[in-house]
């Protein structure tokens, strides 16, 4: 099972093998999606200031920084953070020094899941210690946290069990954008965090709330668009071709082990086999095997 | 100077001439257009039957996908019941198109060429100025990203940014990754598009289909509308699909049609003529029984 070290190491090398450019996409309204390194950063701009989802990692802060400053000269007031892996919160501490201005120099609230805080302050043996600059500082353990912010509510709401034991997903209302982390990528097997928390059917009830929130446009398209944890920009279809996959290979791995089929005979099944060339391309960070334990595994606990 | 009758200046009528030769000898696609059926009639007009997977170049991943594949699905699960057809099923499907341009009033060259087909109103821009696709992690629809480029008297197409759908309405899957190119071809009054799909995710070798128009000035094109709704109770999420081998569904069109089974499952080799070979002195039966005379959607001879 992959470690928090695992996801450090397979992003850095990404990064220093090729040079990273931070490309900015506008997605609508107030919200900006910028791409490139590690996880998907959300930017959110308007008079009150800049809001972000999910930092990147540490090297990258500087580049994250001057793609926002092409957006916006206001200061960094709110950080969201999706979850606790490090190719998505490690530029908070860069990022929020950065992002304070003389007008603002008051540090930006870091909101997350209690969970977030809770796996930073005590690491799973063999981690890295995460250093206290990282922190959030606005944590919730109520179901959803919400604030007005730019002209626009943000509600941040937790996913339990799903990608990792603190998901947040945040949604702008007025912008009718949702930024959903690593619970949704759209070219990618789900990373299901079973270490720190996560599990399928939380991971698919939270596929599932996503779809519950988002509204399509004319013939199931756009609307309600969806910045996914990793790649492209997406809207509800994507999320439910993606929510058909999981639910789809949840109930062949369930089905073989009503069977009384063990690992090595369900992996041996390839009940991922018809997904694995959408999902699990040359150099992906999670093989279809391992998704394949990660379910199994999951129904299993 | 000399002056012809008109009371025109000669050398104004040389360049008025002139400017008035096509560029590029480019042909006009606009107008009304109605689709005829006689290619692949079965599959278009009263739908592909279960587990048809003849003439597709599939790969095992896409065989599995189909095989899986349960028609409640676009009932059960709201959000499949308004979907369109994807840019490379969409001509193919029931409906008339109509075809229109946009022309750069300053040197009068069609900067875009736009589409509209009756099924789920879908409209396509083509554009024809030269401007790049969209990157990598742009979003992707039902109809694409399209540029167009003149070929002679050909318009070719390429198309991507696509969404995730199907090459036959069966469950037979097309991925976002794929490619659509397509020729148009005027004759007259007909119109021919070949399409090209490229597919790295389920497909070993491209898919090339064709189908054909003719010009209708009379045709009006109506409304389409869609409005999904929950029909049947069912469970938070739930997606209807077979699990691997349980199917039952699978031999209906081989014994429908008296086929070998095997020659029912797609992949590439059953494309070519020498796949005859493998047959063993197959031979079709004396009657067809079901939908044998497709011209309309009306007269289909269901079983």
């Amino acid at each position: 099972m992959k470690t928090l070290l695992t996801i450090v190491a397979f992003a850095t090398a990404a990064c220093a093998q090729d040079p990273v450019d931070i490309q900015t996409l506008h997605v609508q309204g107030n919200v900006y999606m910028l791409v490139g390194g590690g996880g998907n950063v959300t930017v959110q701009i308007g008079n009150d200031g800049v809001l972000l989802v999910d930092t990147n990692f540490a090297q990258l802060a500087p580049k994250i920084m001057a793609a926002i400053r092409k957006l916006s000269s206001g200061p960094i007031r709110y950080v969201v953070l999706t979850h606790v892996h490090a190719d998505h919160t490690g530029g908070t501490e860069a990022l929020v020094k950065l992002g304070a201005t003389p007008a603002a120099p008051a540090p930006a609230l870091v909101v997350a899941h209690i969970n977030v805080l809770n796996r930073m302050v005590t690491p799973l043996p063999g981690d890295p210690p995460v250093s206290q600059p990282l922190w959030p500082n606005d944590t919730y353990s109520t179901p959803f946290k919400d604030f007005y912010f730019n002209n626009e509510a943000v509600i941040v709401t937790n996913l339990p069990a799903a990608h990792t034991d603190g998901d947040s997903i945040v949604f702008f209302r007025k912008s009718d954008v949702l930024s959903v982390g690593d619970v949704f990528e759209p070219d990618l097997y789900p990373f299901i965090d079973l270490a720190r928390g996560g599990s399928v059917q939380g991971l698919i009830d939270g596929l599932n709330h996503i779809l519950d929130i988002a509204v399509p446009a004319k013939y199931q398209e756009g609307g309600t668009l969806v910045i996914p944890g990793h790649g492209r920009l997406c809207d509800e279809a994507d999320v439910v071709e993606f929510r058909d996959m999981v639910t789809i290979i949840r109930d062949r791995v369930q089905d073989l082990i009503k069977q009384g089929k063990t690992l090595e005979q369900v992996k041996a099944a390839k009940p991922s086999r018809d997904y694995d060339t959408q999902y699990a391309t040359e150099g992906a960070f999670v093989t279809a095997d391992a998704f394949v334990e990660s379910i199994y595994r999951s129904l299993k606990k | 100077m000399i002056k012809l009758h008109t009371g025109i200046p000669s050398a104004l009528l040389v360049l008025l001439a002139v400017a008035a030769v096509p560029a590029l000898a480019q042909q006009d696609f606009s107008g009304e257009w109605a689709p005829l059926y006689h290619e692949d009639g079965p599959e278009r007009l009263p739908g592909p039957e279960l587990a048809d997977y003849t003439e597709l170049p599939i790969n095992d991943a896409a065989r599995l996908r189909a095989d899986s594949w349960d028609a409640d699905r676009i009932s059960v699960v709201e959000q499949y019941q308004c979907r369109p057809h994807g840019a490379d099923y969409s001509m193919r499907g029931l409906g008339n198109l109509r075809v229109w341009r946009d022309i750069d009033p300053v040197n009068q060259r069609t900067v875009a060429i736009h589409t509209h087909l009756l099924a789920w109103d879908s409209e396509r821009t083509i554009y024809m100025d030269g401007r790049a696709h969209p990157p990598d992690y742009a979003q992707h629809t039902w109809q694409g990203f399209s540029t167009g480029v003149w070929e002679g008297n050909m318009l070719s197409i390429t198309t991507t940014h696509l969404k995730e759908n199907y090459i036959r309405r069966n469950g037979v899957p097309r991925s976002d990754k794929a490619t659509l190119t397509e020729h148009w071809t005027r004759h007259g009054d007909y119109l021919t598009v070949t399409t090209v799909i490229e597919d790295p995710v389920f497909l070993t070798e491209p898919l090339v289909r064709s189908d054909n128009w003719y010009l209708d000035p009379g045709q009006h094109i109506g409304i389409f509308g869609c409005e999904y709704a929950a029909e049947l109770p069912k469970p938070e999420g739930e997606v209807p699909h077979h699990l691997p081998g349980t199917n039952p569904y699978l031999h209906e069109f081989a014994d429908y049609y008296g086929l070998p089974y095997e020659a029912t499952r797609g992949g590439a080799e059953t494309l070519y003529p020498e796949y005859r070979s493998k047959l063993n002195g197959y031979h079709p039966p004396d009657h067809c029984e079901r939908f044998c005379v497709c011209t309309t959607l009306f007269n289909c001879n269901l079983r």
